[in-house]
């Protein structure tokens, strides 16, 4: 057992040595911070996920002018303190030129100083806007702003002639973000929030909510929230006979929600990233390609299908992988290059980024679209 | 719609929440009952229960009945593995050092489950489709009367074996007196593992019940059991009619309050009920006092 142990250390000490003396160009190591457990795991596992498969497949094509790319993961368990702790380790230990992630709003706004003071790119994957309004010299973001998407179904409701909404939303990060989106944007496209009602994320049954919004004004509902609590809705919506059109945000846009909700998920209208109707987006659209083999790869990878979540860490390595090809490997140079990125087609979006725009999306990043037989099909 | 209409929905809501915290609360109070420790581990093996049936229906596509069967079996032996494993080794047990056990045991079995199979939310299918029944102007769905009538034959075979078995008379002796108990020749610590199996079955089929309406997901036991334990604490921990009343009371006091004040209080009621029930009458609204303990 003890010679073992030597033996192993001086295997370890020997790899160390070998790799800085015989070391081909040292690979460019690129850190990320997704929440792999905890709750928002389901956007850290896929994001976590993707950003492994790209990375992979950056190398396999023979790397950045010709030097491979590192990914060093941590899990930050949808905690900012571990964000924090983690960001500090990527930076000092591991010494990264960029990071990507968080996952969550709350944990991007406290790692974003650490970015700031240290000069450390950062590609923020959560969708809170406060993460870019006002611009952060580091910090740059890809998934879509919350505001995007409820522009997207305020001007469905414009052409629908509904201007009397109840909203519901979940009482945690995303929840309380989309409905300042939603009371902050009514008035500029003349709706009135009649019911401005919230649940709890962990919370089973919303017959009461929902009881007050049928004896209520209201001609739609707008639901905010991630799986489950959306799913419970849309099955309550059905129990009380409501027959108000029902509204998701785009944080249920998976094939999940559908299979949770069953067939209460018939006629539901969200807004969406473009990845889950890549099949079926007219062949003139920019991102139609990126979006194919995000999916088909995602699929032959980890055999479940890809969603939009895992696209926010694709488009962020695409983007280094972009601003390296194009400057260098210093922070330096990449944060300039990424600033300088315009008309990337990835799968959030098209990305162009500028000194004063870190998000890089319009609202054209969403479609609108409306569950079917269990389907997505494209509102026009 | 009227005002009246609406309550009568928030109430017919409240009843069918509140009757599956009683189901819930029941399995507390019966390991009280036999052991006079709260078992924190409850909520997951509610959790338990929907997860196995998924498991046997999605991973075996065994049908639906025999998956609910071999469910409650595999969560029965799960609750009584978890006594041997943590409950009985114990040398000296105080109440509190078992109920700090409990706790640490249901983290335990979250992970585990978290691990095993996976962190994401599933559905159950509806034991008898999902058309909603009106009851006047209210309605519910089909899967609420599952819960209530499970609810009614729980109690109901709760009575019968508790009073009129030896095994459920040994096992309420084992409360009242653990040493006279055993001095009379019960052997306590086989009904305290009893207690853990069967409140093990309770809980895995309250789980499998209201998966189809609550969904089911590894940390689904966390809120459910706290809840259930509230219903129980209202109800004194007597297994019965009380905590079924103090269930179905949770259950239409948080519709009331979600609907006529505001939803993001709802669990804020559970709670504050909980707390003034332990200040002001710590047997419970439906207990009576231990007068009779020296």
């Amino acid at each position: 057992m003890k010679r073992f142990s030597i033996r192993v250390l001086l295997a370890a000490l020997l790899s160390i040595f070998a790799n800085n003396v015989f070391a081909a160009p040292a690979a460019i190591k690129i850190g990320a911070l997704f929440s792999v457990t905890g709750p928002p795991s389901f956007l850290g596992e896929p994001e976590r996920n993707s950003a492994k498969m790209v990375v992979e497949e950056i190398n396999a094509k023979g790397g950045i002018k010709g030097r491979k790319l590192e990914l060093v993961v941590y899990d930050t368990g949808g905690d900012a303190t571990k964000a924090v702790q983690a960001a500090n380790r990527l930076i000092k230990e591991d010494k990264v030129v960029a990071i990507i992630g968080p996952s969550t709003t709350g944990e991007s706004m406290a790692v974003l100083p650490v970015a700031e003071k240290e000069g450390i790119p950062l590609i923020s994957c959560a969708a809170g806007s406060k993460i870019t309004d006002p611009v952060k010299k580091w910090v740059f973001k890809t998934a879509q702003n919350d505001g995007l998407a409820v522009s997207k179904i305020y001007e469905y409701l414009n052409r629908k002639k509904i201007s009397r909404v109840a909203i519901l939303t979940v009482s945690d990060g995303f929840g309380s973000s989309g409905r300042e989106q939603l009371k902050a944007n009514a008035a500029k496209f003349g709706i009135k929030i009649v019911v401005d009602d919230t649940y709890g994320p962990k919370d089973t049954d919303m017959t009461s909510q929902l009881t007050k919004i049928r004896g209520s004004q209201a001609q739609a509902v707008i639901c905010w929230g991630t799986n489950p609590g959306p799913a419970v809705i849309a099955k309550n919506v059905k129990q009380l006979g409501i027959k108000l059109p029902l509204i998701m945000s785009h944080g249920v846009s998976s094939k999940k929600f559908i299979e949770l909700a069953g067939d209460a998920a018939d006629g539901i209208i969200l807004p969406s990233g473009r990845v889950i109707v890549s099949d079926v987006l007219p062949s003139s659209d920019k991102q139609k390609k990126s979006l194919q083999s995000f999916v088909k790869d995602y699929q032959n990878h980890y055999k479940v299908e890809g969603d939009h979540f895992g696209g926010h860490a694709w488009d962020a390595v695409m983007l280094i992988k972009g601003a390296i090809e194009r400057g260098g490997d210093s922070p330096t140079a990449i944060r300039d290059q990424l600033e300088k990125t315009r008309g990337f087609a990835g799968i959030g979006g098209v990305f162009s980024f500028s000194p004063s725009d870190h998000a890089g999306l319009n609202k054209d990043a969403f479609v609108l679209v409306e569950i079917r037989n269990k389907d997505w099909a494209l509102v026009k | 719609m009227e005002l009246s209409d609406q309550i009568a929905q928030y109430l017919l809501s409240g009843l069918s929440t509140g009757a599956i915290y009683a189901l819930i609360g029941i399995g507390f109070a019966i390991i009280y009952n036999s052991t006079d420790i709260i078992n924190f581990a409850q909520g997951e093996l509610v959790m338990l229960g929907g997860m196995f049936t998924l498991f046997f229906m999605e991973k075996m596509k065994l049908p639906l009945p025999v998956s609910i069967l071999l469910a409650v079996l595999a969560t029965i032996g799960c609750g009584a593995l978890f006594e041997r494993l943590t409950i009985r080794p114990l040398k000296s047990p105080t109440p509190l050092g078992l109920i700090i056990i409990t706790i640490g045991g249901s983290i335990l079995i979250r992970g585990i489950v978290m691990l095993v199979w996976d962190k994401d939310t599933h559905s159950l299918p509806a034991f008898s489709g999902s058309e909603p029944i009106l009851i006047g102007s209210a309605t519910i769905l089909p899967q609420h009367l599952w819960i209530f009538a499970l609810t009614a034959v729980a109690i109901a075979a709760n009575k019968l074996f508790f009073q009129y078995t030896i095994t459920g008379k040994a096992m309420r002796a084992c409360a009242v007196n653990r040493r006279a108990a055993g001095l009379v020749g019960i052997d306590v610590r086989r009904m305290v593992f009893f207690s853990f199996a069967i409140s093990g079955g309770l809980g895995s089929l309250a789980g499998i019940i209201v998966a189809p309406l609550t969904m089911t997901s590894y940390d689904v036991g966390v809120m459910l059991g706290l809840k259930g334990f509230c219903a129980a604490i209202i109800g004194g921990l007597t297994g019965g009619v009380g905590t079924v009343l103090g269930g179905l009371l949770l259950g239409i006091l948080e519709s009331l309050g979600a609907g006529l004040i505001s939803s993001g209080y709802k669990d804020a009621i559970a709670f504050i009920i909980l707390l003034l029930i332990l200040f002001i009458r710590p047997q419970g609204l439906f207990g009576r006092a231990q007068t009779d303990r020296v």
